[in-house]
């Protein structure tokens, strides 16, 4: 009994000096991340306008949905919910999510195998292959769209001398290879960063495992699918939800390479575009709480899903 | 008692001269293509020397939209950091109320300024801003390979489509296998909406939005003026043109791989320049029309600089913008840069005619040209000009026909409009 006051006095005390170090930490997020959504959320639900935004008025539900009455019994919906761009951007969204995703985790697991092994000069190499993450974005995407210029671009001059193609393609200009161009320069630039997270996984692998693997005689294939994979398993998966939360709020490299393209446009262009470029803040607004809520549902179902199968695979 | 009254007097009195003799610090912002930058810092140079200010120069990326969008923010915020802004032609009903009223402080002069540039200023009573200089773009054509194919300079955009396509394919034939015929700005932006309403209302399809706020974009003659630009893609007209802005343009009719382009006036300085592979071979003309008896219609471009209302110095700001606008600033941008003055009297400048002939013939260009309709469509007329070049660059690029993406546009116009714009 004694013993057991003793440690909830303890526990009191350790949970008291949780608090004290985490207040200073929870006052900096609630003025930085809290009250931004926090207003974000409420003009979304107001007539505000950029320049004007002390008069903002509240309309309630207006921006999302709204139904008009023509007074003759007929009558249309109107709001982001029933709005066909707003629903073409966040499929854009999720398509340029998954494929860029895919394929980084992909080249990123090679990348990541190959820099695990041993041989001179792998720190430089190392180096090296974080280049493309290391240049800003902005940068990259600005360098890509001259590469990819369809009169001046080295990408065309290099395809045409080889005969792939026979005429300059217009990369970020044809409907066709708008959203390919830029998921060859998001996939360029990001495999770099799911290397270096894969790779930090692979190197948490102890080497004991694959010698024992390899005295018991176990081929490379099936050294990587039975005793690698599980093991980096936790560690991609983080690295690909890290990855996914990043590419679902796309907006720089688009804006460069492709801006004001209906194909292109992904929720953090639309958001920006009603919210500066036309003088709609509050549908901006509500664009930006729609996208934050889907991000964030899609997260918190990712990790459900992911966190599941973990769990079964160790068991 | 007296002498010592009379010592404060006067070193208040000092102080305050002091005070407002200071020099002050001013930003101008404004997004530079071509000569721009260099011209305004020499003028800014010699305003310094004059004044004992020091003016810097906060420059802005070639996209008007990118530009207006940031303009936006600063004077939301009541940014006092820029004291004066360059804006577009399209701005001044758009942010208005963030400005200081220019009228008092420009009644001496006003009446020596081009009144359709005054007149786009103008919000109400209120002078938002003094023009600077003004554009009408032109057709810029290869004067000698029109000899050469022994072609007259068209007349109709029929005419320009066939003669750009019969000597691309002959220049290709003879080994030139760059050439294109036309270039224009078909990114999907501002500078697409002002070609896309040349077209059409040189087609006598009207207006994108009436003056008096009705929208009839959706006739065929839109359609049909649509349709021959839809014809050039791929054409005549590189695919890759649906990214293209003003520079991108000028650089492959500059490097002489284009026989035609649409271009505002900034390029003819450049084109001419000592550096140009085209500067003997090229020569400028009014825009095409639709059909015979059509009027050609230039959009009015131009930017025109205005004063924050949120400005720590007004005064010295409101002097810098006088400054910059005044005769010999203005003939100087005119000869330097070809851009069209806002000032009548330089027009008819002899040295100004001397260095660029096209200018004494733009005044009238100038004075007939056509607005965008960003007076009708007030503080929305951002996304009507998204609304209207998102249907042109979609038909252009083959996603519905003309017919399809201007009956949706008129639907959507009209639904953006509501009771009033």
């Amino acid at each position: 009994m004694a013993s057991k006051a003793g440690i909830s006095t303890l526990s009191r005390q350790r949970i008291l000096s949780a608090w004290l170090f985490l207040t200073p930490m929870l006052l900096v997020l609630a003025s930085v991340a809290a009250y931004p959504l926090i207003r974000t959320i409420y003009f979304g639900f107001t007539d505000a306008s950029i320049d004007l935004i002390g008069q903002a008025q509240w309309v309630g539900f207006r921006n999302y949905l709204e139904y008009l009455d023509y007074g003759d019994g007929e009558g249309e919906y109107f709001g982001l919910l029933v709005d066909a761009d707003w629903w073409r951007a966040v499929w854009n969204t999720l398509r340029f999510t998954i494929i860029s995703v895919f394929f980084e985790t992909v080249f990123g697991l090679v990348i990541a195998l190959v820099l695990n092994r041993e041989f001179r000069g792998r720190s430089l190499v190392r180096a090296a292959v974080l280049i493309p993450w290391a240049i800003p974005t902005i940068v990259s995407a600005k360098m890509w769209a001259w590469m990819m210029h369809d009169q001046f671009g080295i990408l065309n001059d290099m395809l045409l001398r080889l005969h792939i193609i026979a005429e300059p393609i217009a990369w970020t200009a044809s409907p066709d290879t708008a959203m390919l161009a830029v998921l060859i320069v998001d996939i360029w630039k990001t495999t770099p960063f799911m290397a270096l997270l894969i790779l930090a996984g692979l190197q948490m692998v102890p080497g004991d495992i694959y010698e024992a693997a390899r005295l018991d005689g176990v081929g490379p294939v099936r050294l990587f699918l039975r005793v690698t994979w599980p093991l980096i398993m936790p560690a991609v998966l983080v690295a690909i939800v890290f990855r996914a939360l990043d590419a679902l709020r796309v907006f720089d490299i688009i804006y460069v390479l492709t801006p004001n393209n209906e194909r292109t446009r992904t929720m953090s262009v639309f958001a920006r575009d009603n919210l500066f470029d036309f003088d709609k803040f509050a549908y901006g607004s509500a664009a930006s709480t729609l996208l934050f809520l889907i991000i964030a549902l899609l997260t918190i179902s990712f990790i459900w899903a992911t966190r599941m199968n973990v769990e079964a695979d160790e068991r | 008692m007296q002498p010592l009254k009379a010592l404060a007097t006067a070193i208040i009195g000092s102080s305050l001269m002091v005070y407002s003799a200071s020099a002050a610090e001013l930003n101008i912002v404004h997004g530079a293509i071509g000569k721009d930058n260099e011209v305004l810092r020499a003028e800014l140079d010699r305003f310094e020397e004059q004044t004992g200010h020091t003016v810097n120069i906060v420059s802005m990326p070639e996209s008007t939209t990118d530009q207006f969008g940031q303009y936006k923010l600063w004077l939301a915020a009541q940014s006092s950091d820029i004291d004066v802004y360059r804006i577009d032609v399209i701005g001044a009903p758009q942010i208005a109320e963030h400005f200081v009223d220019l009228t008092e402080h420009t009644k001496d002069i006003i009446g020596d300024f081009v009144p359709a540039a005054v007149e786009s200023q103008t919000v109400g009573d209120k002078l938002v801003a003094l023009p600077m200089f003004l554009g009408a773009p032109a057709l810029y054509y290869r004067k000698d390979l029109l000899e050469k194919y022994n072609e007259p300079v068209p007349k109709t955009w029929q005419q320009m489509t066939e003669t750009a396509k019969r000597i691309m394919e002959a220049e290709r034939e003879a080994g030139n296998s760059d050439m294109w015929g036309f270039v224009f700005q078909g990114a999907a932006y501002e500078g697409l909406t002002c070609n896309a309403q040349e077209w059409i209302a040189s087609f006598g399809g009207g207006r994108i939005v009436e003056t008096d706020g009705s929208i009839g974009i959706n006739n065929p003659k839109a359609v049909e003026a649509l349709e021959l630009a839809k014809s050039w893609i791929g054409s005549i007209a590189p695919e890759g043109v649906l990214n293209y802005k003003e520079e991108d343009a000028r650089g492959l009719f500059q490097s002489g791989n284009a026989v035609f382009m649409r271009n505002w006036n900034y390029a003819y300085a450049l084109a001419a320049g000592d550096d140009s592979p085209v500067k003997d071979s090229f020569a400028v003309t009014t825009l095409p029309v639709g059909a015979e008896g059509e009027k050609s219609a230039a959009t009015l471009g131009g930017w025109h600089l205005g004063v924050s209302k949120y400005s720590k110095h007004p005064e010295e700001a409101i002097e810098l913008v006088r400054f910059l606008n005044n005769y010999d600033n203005q003939k100087e941008r005119a000869i330097i840069t070809s851009r069209p003055p806002t000032l009548n009297a330089v027009y008819a400048d002899a040295e100004v005619g001397e260095a660029q002939e096209f200018i004494p013939l733009w005044k009238p260009v100038v004075d007939n040209a056509l607005p965008r309709p960003s007076a009708a469509t007030k503080r929305k007329y951002n996304e009507v000009s998204s609304e209207f070049w998102t249907a042109v660059h979609n038909t252009l690029s083959g996603d519905g026909s003309a017919e399809q993406n201007l009956r949706k546009l008129e639907a959507r116009l009209n639904r953006l409009r509501g009771s009033a714009w």
